[in-house]
């Protein structure tokens, strides 16, 4: 498959890609349980003859927010930054409940054909299944990703629905993707702005995964 | 100046009978059903302000989380009226029943809706997508100044068609204009045929088309429209929010069929294809297909802004007059799945 120049994929280099990423993520993250591919065959009684069409999907990860740092202190570096004054007042009860919860979260990652590049999906919930609304994922986040969020006009987070799942989910939005991966493929390889197929997810989620507080191992950059 | 068929789908509206659930009449007697006429490519959280006046005096105390039902189905706010309208009554009902909601929000199955704002956001959203899928990029959706991008969305708000078709060209989505206007303006149906242009290499042209095609399926054969079953939930119909490559080839018209088969190809006549997986054999008809191989589903209605279509309508000609203002199709799609 060719490689890429223009920072976008197709639907047959979605499939590839994603299988490569998955690869990857088993050899060198074992510390996670591996991502899943969820072909989209017969979904709600449509037959796809699309065979290749399908999203990854990694579920019921738990997150410790107080991993990154104790709750205490992210509250005190993060809160002024991205929280309005009005909604700041209930932030103390907040904190008691991510300290009191376990959290679950599901990630997927879907092609989007409009935008023609890799959507991150989540959705945090509780262990009782309740679901997580955003203020709260928010603090669950690393406090580098709030700062990214803030920073880059390009990367936020949207309640959407699920493409595949008729269901709200969040997202980070797509639309300043194409342009950050060609920055991307330029700064890796020297000289020349192509990136090989096989190694497009494991880029792009080197950036999107931080935002939600995963990282990828070095050598999956290989 | 726009065409005629634009100013149709403009001013289209949904008469709406609008009843206040049950469970949150806290009055005596229970108020009288509301009637409110809907715009097709407006969205029912618009309508509320219009609605509430109504109700406000029967209601329970409580903050309001406004929703909308149809014989118990959650609405979705994001998708204009009309589409909702055309997907769920297969045969139109009017006025369309429908009931509204203060409190409860089913907020597993819908997206939170903080009123206007929400739904302009919404708006934006889908325009930046669509200007992605035209023109590669959103940016002249980006560098939209903040009163321009206020006065189109209260364009739309309105049904202000005059004033969308001043600011719209703003959003240079020239690409379309350019490329169906010209043909269908020049061109009756009979050289359209035949007057597909191709470039200096003699490829065929392509461009992007944003389409949302909606998806009903129904598992059993039916006669007429009115018998078609009641929908449970939203798993029963299919949402595809994928470009449709609108190609341009010498002696042919790219049609409806053309388009609708892109997205569904195992739904359309002789050359629709199933996986090779399913191994299934299905019939059509009752009759199995002379070679034995599985048999497809059966495309029982299309409908675009109210409209039966004909599948051999030219693509172009329904891109430039049935789209809604965020430069969307909405195609809503009603098939017969196989018999297994």
């Amino acid at each position: 498959m060719d490689p890429i120049s223009d920072g976008r994929l197709t639907l047959e280099g979605f499939s590839v890609a994603a299988r490569a990423f998955a690869d990857k993520w088993k050899r060198h993250n074992q510390s996670f349980p591996p991502w899943s591919w969820v072909p989209l065959i017969n979904r709600t009684l449509l037959v796809s003859n699309k065979q290749e069409e399908g999203y990854l999907s990694l579920e019921k990860i738990f997150i410790l927010s107080s991993l990154e740092e104790s709750p205490e202190e992210e509250s005190l570096d993060v809160t002024p930054d991205f929280l309005d004054k009005e909604e700041s007042i209930d932030h103390t009860i907040l904190v008691q409940n991510v300290e009191n919860e376990a959290h679950y979260y599901d990630f997927h990652i879907v092609y989007s054909a409009s935008y023609g590049v890799p959507v991150l999906y989540f959705r945090g919930y509780c262990s009782d299944g309740k679901p997580l609304s955003l203020d709260v994922i928010k603090k669950d986040l690393p406090s580098s990703s709030v700062s990214l969020l803030l920073e880059s006009k390009w990367t936020f987070i949207t309640q959407e629905e699920h493409p595949y799942l008729n269901r709200p989910w969040f997202k980070l939005h797509p639309c300043g993707t194409e342009e950050w991966i060609k920055l991307l493929s330029q700064r890796s390889s020297s000289g020349g702005c192509q990136m090989p197929v096989e190694l497009y997810l494991v880029s792009w989620f080197s950036v999107v995964g931080q935002v939600v507080g995963l990282r990828i191992t070095l050598e999956m950059l290989n | 100046m726009a065409n005629e068929a634009v100013k149709f789908v403009w001013e289209g509206a949904i008469p709406l009978q609008i009843h206040l659930h049950k469970s949150e009449v806290a009055s005596h007697p229970a108020p009288p059903p509301a009637l409110v006429l809907a715009p097709r490519i407006g969205y029912l959280p618009l309508l509320v302000s219009l609605i509430k006046p109504y109700f406000k005096d029967s209601l329970p105390p409580g903050e309001d989380s406004i929703w909308f039902d149809y014989k118990g189905f959650p609405l979705k706010w994001y998708i204009p009226t009309g589409v909702l309208f055309d997907l769920l009554c297969a045969e139109p009902e009017r006025p369309w029943n429908l009931t509204i909601h203060f409190r409860g929000y089913p907020s597993n199955i819908l997206i939170p809706c903080e009123g206007e704002d929400s739904v302009k956001w919404n708006f934006v959203n889908s325009l930046k997508e669509a200007a992605y899928i035209i023109n590669g990029n959103c940016k002249n959706v980006m560098n939209m100044s903040q009163s321009d991008q206020e006065d189109l969305w209260t364009s739309v708000m309105n049904g202000d068609l005059d004033a969308y078709t001043r600011l719209s060209p703003k959003l240079k989505m020239g690409t379309i204009e350019d490329e169906f206007s010209r043909k269908t303006s020049l061109s009756s149906p009979q050289s359209r045929q035949g007057g597909a242009e191709m470039d200096v290499a003699g490829q065929v042209k392509t461009a992007r088309i944003p389409v949302r095609l909606y998806v009903r399926s129904i598992n059993q054969d039916f006669e007429n429209l009115e018998d078609t079953p009641e929908i449970d939930t939203w798993d029963e119909i299919s949402y595809l929010n994928r470009p449709v490559e609108f190609l341009r080839e010498e002696g042919k018209c790219f049609t409806l069929r053309d388009a609708v088969e892109s997205l569904l190809p195992e739904y359309i006549g002789d050359r629709a294809q199933t996986s090779e997986e399913e191994g299934e054999k299905r019939t059509k008809d009752g009759s199995e297909e002379k070679d034995g191989s599985p048999m497809t589903g059966e495309i029982k209605l299309v409908r675009i802004q109210g409209i039966e279509m004909k599948l051999e309508t030219p693509f172009s000609w329904v891109v430039n007059n049935l789209m809604n203002p965020e430069f969307y199709l909405h195609i809503s799609v009603l098939v017969r799945t196989p018999q297994r």
